[in-house]
């Protein structure tokens, strides 16, 4: 055996550990979207729980709106999940939901059990919209205003701090706008 | 005074425990005898203390001492006994002082068998473990400590998790980690052979018993762990690929690989640095979900409450042990060279490999999907999950051709198989399982090629593992069978019927999501299920809305079902009971949703009914792995094999 192939092992964790170093140095963050101020990508797709109407960017974009991808089978959508309740609940801006990859009836028995923040899902089944939006796993989120252009990306669950530092702000900037 | 106490010995355990690692390694390094002899009144005392100190913790719980902060956070007054004693393993600081004490009983029944090894292996064997203690002591002590106290002390605590009180839960880490820590044996062993040069068929016959024990024990609690997500979360699922019970899974994949290997390296010599590699990779992967777990890197309904020191501490506890191990097995395994040309694919040793190639791939992707949401956050991206669909894409297709290979390799003997007595050993098991698999199929309507395909892999499994017991039974055995041939046929069958009923349960479960009014019915598949409504009743530390439902089938009613939801004062979501009538052949699953009539509990509600095929089979299955392991453990011939060896070892060394 070389002695190449018995260092492998070595090698690999090695790296391993240099990637949990920095996991527990990160907070979970955003990195700039290459899409950040660009138009958001049109779909149109089947809206949950009612196959038979269609949703697109144009009903997402008549007022500034979060889009957030999630997944009744992922597991750090259910820790952003009251957060986005409690949005919800405040009214601030209409949360539409891009339900990714997912079964519908999986996906509607998880809302009705943690309960629904969207004021509609659209059903992206085979993650191709997902595609176009650039996204890595589930959940993510992007602010979208009434030109259609992306303000702003969270990837991973958004957190306390971010909404109130960061999406908030910007939210009702791009509200007062456009009043 | 007692938490003092209880304190105090764990700073002693932790003095102990250097001792142990450091005497016995010298001693072994330098062959000063006497020192290496201190390994066993070390590794004794070290248990001593440890065990008084989870007793002082057990007695704060059970006295409900609410001056400890461990206890106000994780008991109250209402809290039963039963609970308050489990309560002990309820979060981080506590579970890690199970951790530590259940490593305190591996030790010592390995410092008690040491007298069979030869010393200075045993010596090493104890050290390393003594350095594992050390280890997750000075992480207990530095970071956790669960004896600190509250000044002024707490009225009344708040409460355990409900979800942690459910008594699945209270064997389910226990288990887990009796598994997870006994890997740290087949840890040392390895260790012990890079340092002394020396692995041999003795060698693996001492560690097989062990890995063998920790790898049951780890079956055990995955199972229990599955139980309990069916029947607490309502979901009527058994597995979820969280990172947590990955965390689990990844060892027991890695760990199955090894009792696998190790039988190569004691049947043939063979594979050795292989062997070694994996006895390192099963503790690396157990030390690994310690960290996930832990540490807060990744976003799980398990996870431990975090602190960002004690992830750099768990960190530094991995880099030092993998690492360190890693390094030593590039140093020193180069010397086990033996062949892997010799090894023909078509014999017993050929088809072993092979199954290990799939466990570890299997391994590898599992941790790939684990790890990825964390790679991903590395480089700058935010914590995400990556879910079944990725893992049941990957993993199904990985572990289809091992299920084949169990019955293959029982009918191929070592060195070269003989085609004639494959093809007249495997022809009965295949029979029997087509004509099973077309009659299932067959009965299975919509579901035909799932349900036809995994009973084809199922009963091909279990028949070709009977065939020689079958055959001992009989009377028409070639050899009679040792208590590790009947341990293997059983945990094959095992295999068998958890495929059998994974297969069936996914392809065939129905589900339906209803609302019901007081009186209303609804029908899924063979069952009508009538809800009689919802009551109000307290328990010792909750108050629950119990539902009654009753089944029936051909308008026989057979069971009153009683999903529940249990409302604890310290918790704002209220827990699901699930309510099941169980059979072997299915299981009629019932859990509550929410009312629906402006929370009205005596209105109408929704209700989830599910009928789960074969689901049982599942857990049968894990358990027939598990006694069948420790059959297998229990066979004369390690002991025997080890006096006799310890017998020529201490001869040579007198010589």
């Amino acid at each position: 055996m070389s002695k190449a192939r018995l260092l492998a092992p070595l090698a690999v964790v090695v790296v391993l550990i240099a990637v949990f170093g920095i996991g527990l140095t990160l907070k979970p963050g955003e990195i700039p979207s290459p899409l950040i101020d660009k138009p958001a990508p049109a779909f149109s797709l089947p809206v949950l729980g009612q196959p038979d109407q269609l949703i697109g960017l144009d009903t997402v974009r008549r007022e500034v709106s979060l889009l957030n991808v999630w997944a009744s089978w992922c597991v750090a959508c259910r820790v952003e999940h009251p957060l986005l309740m409690e949005l919800a609940a405040r009214d601030v801006v209409p949360i539409y939901g891009l339900n990714y990859k997912d079964e519908a009836g999986a996906a509607l028995r998880w809302l009705d059990r943690h309960g629904d923040p969207y004021v509609a899902s659209a059903q992206d089944l085979s993650g191709d919209v997902a595609i176009d939006y650039g996204v890595y796993g589930a959940p993510e989120t992007f602010l979208i205003d009434r030109d259609g252009v992306i303000r702003f990306k969270q990837i991973g669950p958004i957190t306390p701090e971010v909404l109130e530092d960061e999406l908030l702000p910007l939210i009702r900037q791009l509200q007062g706008a456009a009043s | 005074m007692i938490p003092e106490l209880g304190h105090f010995a764990l700073c002693l355990a932790t003095g102990l425990a250097l001792v142990q690692f450091v005497v016995p390694m010298a001693g072994a390094v330098t062959r000063r005898w006497r020192w290496a002899a201190v390994a066993q009144p070390a590794a004794v005392g070290q248990f001593i203390f440890v065990a008084l100190s989870y007793a002082a913790l057990t007695w704060a719980f059970v006295v409900k001492d609410f001056s400890v902060l461990y206890v106000v956070n994780n008991a109250n007054d209402a809290l039963p006994l039963m609970y308050r004693i489990s309560a002990v393993w309820g979060a981080h600081e506590g579970s890690l002082l199970l951790w530590v004490l259940i490593l305190a009983v591996w030790t010592l029944a390995v410092s008690v068998s040491a007298r069979r090894l030869p010393s200075d292996v045993g010596a090493i064997v104890i050290a390393m473990m003594g350095a594992v203690s050390l280890a997750f002591l000075l992480f207990t002590l530095l970071t956790s400590n669960p004896f600190e106290r509250l000044i002024p002390a707490a009225a009344d605590g708040k409460d355990l998790n409900p979800l942690l009180q459910d008594p699945g839960l209270i064997i389910h880490p226990p288990m887990l980690y009796m598994g997870y820590v006994g890997f740290s044996v087949a840890f040392a062993f390895a260790i012990a052979a890079l340092v002394t040069g020396r692995l041999d068929t003795a060698w693996a016959r001492w560690t097989r018993p062990w890995t063998t024990t920790a790898w049951l024990m780890l079956t055990i609690g995955i199972a229990l762990g599955s139980w309990w997500a069916y029947s607490e979360l309502g979901w009527g699922g058994w597995w979820f690929w969280d990172p947590v019970e990955n965390a689990s899974f990844m060892p027991w994949l890695v760990g199955t690989a090894l009792i696998h290997s190790l039988a190569v390296t004691e049947k043939r010599g063979l594979l050795k640095s292989w062997t070694v590699l994996l006895a390192i990779s099963a503790f690396a992967l157990s030390l690994l979900g310690t960290f996930l777990v832990r540490s807060g890197v990744l976003v799980s309904v398990h996870a431990f409450a975090t602190d960002p020191q004690r992830g750099v501490f768990v960190l530094a506890i991995f880099t030092i042990f993998v690492a360190g191990s890693l390094l030593l097995y590039a140093l020193r395994a180069g010397q086990f060279q033996s062949s892997t040309s010799g090894i023909a694919l078509f014999s017993r040793e050929g088809l072993l490999l092979l199954n290990n190639v799939f466990l570890t791939v299997a391994a590898l992707a599992v941790l790939l999907g684990t790890l990825y949401p964390l790679f991903v956050d590395a480089m700058g991206g935010g914590k995400l999950s990556v879910g079944p669909p990725y893992f049941n894409a990957v993993f199904v297709p990985l572990t289809l051709p091992l299920v084949l290979l169990v019955g293959l390799a029982s009918a191929v003997s070592w060195k070269r198989g003989k085609t004639d007595r494959v093809t007249t050993q495997l022809r009965w098991p295949l029979a029997i399982a087509v004509v099973v698999a077309l009659i299932a199929a067959a009965l299975a309507g919509g579901h035909w090629l799932a349900v036809g395909l995994s009973v084809l892999l199922g009963v091909w499994a279990i028949a070709t593992a009977a065939y020689d017991p079958v055959r001992t039974v009989l009377g028409r055995g070639r050899v009679r069978l040792g208590r590790a041939a009947w341990g293997m046929s059983i945990a094959h069958m095992g295999l068998g019927v958890f495929v059998i009923g994974v297969g069936i349960v996914s392809a065939a479960s129905i589900e339906k999501d209803v609302r019901l009014d007081v009186g209303e019915s609804e029908t899924l598949g063979a069952y009508t299920f009538t809800f009689e409504g919802v009551r109000e009743a307290p328990g010792p530390n909750y108050t629950a809305r119990i539902g009654a439902v009753e089944v029936s089938r051909s308008d026989r009613s057979f069971a009153t079902l009683a999903p529940e939801k249990r409302f604890y004062p310290s918790q704002e979501n209220p827990m699901t009971e699930a309510s099941t009538h169980i059979s072997p052949w299915r299981d009629v699953y019932v859990s509550l949703g929410e009312p629906l009539q402006d929370g009205d509990v005596r209105g109408a509600w929704s209700v989830r009914l599910y009928v789960k095929p074969f689901i049982r089979w599942i857990w049968l299955g894990s358990f027939l792995m598990a006694l069948g392991g420790g059959i297998a453990a229990s066979d004369r011939r390690y002991r025997l094999t080890r006096e006799r060896d310890s017998r020529i070892a201490a001869g040579a060394a007198s010589a």
